[in-house]
């Protein structure tokens, strides 16, 4: 058979696929497609793409047809009688579930780091807590508004003299090593600006903090003035050993601008909440004391007293010499000016109290941090 | 798997399959009445509405008739775990597409894997969609003469009087033109839409 043009096979392929041919041509178209794969491939397209056009009116029928029973169904209500009817409530609650859920998460997040960000948990640590560190508050309030009125008062004037800055806390401070060094709490500097010492003659020196120490709260300061002598040997040495309950102790510090001397006994070996670094001590000690040496009758110093507790009366604490040495000797030496010498003669031993104190408060400092 | 098992296929299954074969508009009837509202029940507690319900079932009547038309139909499980396995696929589906929560993972109707008449109903779907396409493109006359000669099988002769043409040869030309135009929209919006495909693919 010649080859067909395409119309001519078209007619002749519609003719077959509709069984519209008799057997001759039938056979013929057949026997052509055989010898032409380029004639059968086209036949094969032309079938699938029939097909496709069929199943596209299928499918618009059945979807006429689904949308009418669709329609019928919907309308005959059967839906809502099988529906289940729940509550307003609940179907709102199924819908918003989740989105409820994650508001609350939200809510819950958004609280508790507001709270943590405010430092509410910090506060009730802070109550919690009934250890109170004994540096003294200047009055700062009524020293700041005294000073605002003689502002307003001078203003007119333009006089304004150079307002000496109050010092805003207060406490007590002794010294380690005659060349300047001079020991205090941690609590007292911490976030000072300027530290100065004043000791009992009302003299006053400008000190550097040279050292910290926040976990047993002791900080090392050094007298940096000109002005500054150096000093004899200290009187009192320093005992490593652990002192025995009942013992007989003293201090002496600045509880308020007088150097004020302070009698007790040792009560116990631990500190607050059974801090074993620490003595608890029973001498009455105010805001103030902080940093004040704490000896015993033979002029020992065995610790230094750094707070007592809120609510009991007579429960002071001291740290002890050990923590304190320990802590001294950590000190990295090439950070010191001069080298520390920790004195190793005693001469209060077998003096009467008035005699050891007034040899005492000598080395024991007000410290006045601004 | 023993709850699957042939003499778990009603009677009235095949019956009614029969029925949607022929596009039997009762047999479409009985499948709303025996399954929609279990089908509704189960979108409306994920998360869907009533109308989506609707949707989901309408396209899963379609599923089924496709897959009935295609031949060698075995329902291996009652018709209406294959139903809701369609649906809750469908469902399923939409729901990822929309970001919306399936709660009831755990399905209280045995399920059915139906990935497979779902995956070729898409394919189907869209050939579908390229020739209606393709015919709207078509234009008048042509639509209703193609229309008419392979669906409706009218005779050379019947459409040459039905749209005035002069001799049955004219009316032929015309519906050789009219078919070569639309197999050139249909073949060219197909192969466009798998270089898509293939494209997204890579």
């Amino acid at each position: 058979m010649d080859k067909m043009n395409e119309q001519e096979f078209m007619t002749l392929a519609d003719g077959y696929l509709r069984n519209e041919l008799n057997d001759s041509e039938r056979e013929a178209f057949e026997k052509y497609c055989e010898e032409n794969t380029d004639a059968a491939e086209q036949l094969a397209t032309h079938q699938f793409f029939l097909q496709q056009l069929k199943d596209h009116t299928d499918r618009a029928a059945l979807k006429n047809t689904l949308a009418s029973v669709a329609t019928k169904y919907h309308a005959s209500g059967v839906s809502l009688t099988n529906k289940r009817h729940e509550p307003f409530v609940v179907t709102l609650w199924n819908k918003f579930k989740i989105n409820s859920l994650v508001a609350a998460s939200v809510a819950i997040v958004a609280v508790f780091s507001t709270l943590w960000l405010s430092g509410y948990y910090k506060t009730i640590e802070k109550t919690s807590s009934n250890y109170s560190a004994l540096r003294r508050d200047m009055n700062t309030v009524k020293k700041n508004v005294n000073a605002q009125n003689a502002v307003i008062r001078n203003i007119n004037n333009e006089q304004r003299k150079g307002n000496p800055a109050e010092g805003h806390f207060g406490a007590t401070g002794f010294v380690v090593s005659a060349n300047g060094y001079v020991l205090t709490n941690y609590h007292v500097v911490k976030g000072a600006d300027s530290v100065h010492l004043q000791n009992t003659k009302g003299e006053s020196f400008r000190a550097n903090v040279v050292y910290i120490d926040p976990t047993n709260d002791l900080a090392m300061l050094y007298i940096s003035d000109s002005t500054f002598k150096m000093l004899k040997a200290a009187p009192y040495t320093f005992k490593e050993a652990a002192s025995d309950i009942g013992e007989d102790v003293f201090t002496i510090g600045f509880p308020r601008d007088e150097v004020v001397y302070g009698q007790g006994y040792l009560s116990s070996r631990t500190g607050y909440a059974g801090d074993t670094t620490a003595y608890q001590i029973s001498i009455p000690v105010n805001p103030g004391n902080s940093g004040g040496p704490l000896l015993d009758s033979k002029g020992h110093v065995i610790g230094i007293i750094s707070g007592k507790q809120t609510g009991i009366d007579g429960a002071s604490f001291a740290i002890k010499t050990e923590a304190l040495l320990k802590s001294i000797s950590a000190i990295p030496t090439d950070s010191l000016d001069n080298k520390l010498i920790i004195n190793k003669k005693n001469m209060l031993n077998g003096l009467g109290r008035t005699e050891q104190v007034k040899r005492i408060q000598d080395y024991v400092y007000m410290v006045r941090v601004f | 798997m023993s709850k699957l098992s042939k003499s778990n296929v009603p009677e009235a299954d095949l019956e009614t399959i029969a029925g949607i074969a022929l596009g039997n508009a009762e047999a479409i009837a009985g499948l709303y009445s025996d399954y929609f509202p279990m089908i509704l029940n189960m979108v409306v507690q994920n998360n869907g509405t009533e109308e989506e319900a609707k949707d989901v079932f309408q396209e899963a009547v379609i599923v089924l008739f496709d897959r009935i038309k295609r031949g060698n139909f075995e329902l291996s499980s009652k018709l209406k775990t294959y139903i809701y396995s369609v649906c809750r696929r469908l469902w399923l589906k939409q729901l990822g597409y929309q970001g919306r929560a399936f709660h009831d993972i755990s399905s209280y109707e045995e399920t059915i894997p139906v990935e497979e008449d779902l995956v070729q109903h898409l394919e189907k779907d869209m050939h579908l969609s390229l020739m209606e396409e393709a015919l709207d493109k078509l234009g008048e006359p042509c639509r209703s003469i193609i229309q008419d000669f392979y669906i409706l099988n009218l005779s050379m002769q019947e459409i040459c009087e039905k749209f005035g043409y002069t001799n049955a040869d004219n009316a032929k030309t015309q519906k050789y033109k009219c078919l070569q135009r639309l197999k050139k929209l249909f073949f060219t919006a197909k192969s466009n839409s798998k270089k898509v495909i293939e494209s997204n693919g890579e």
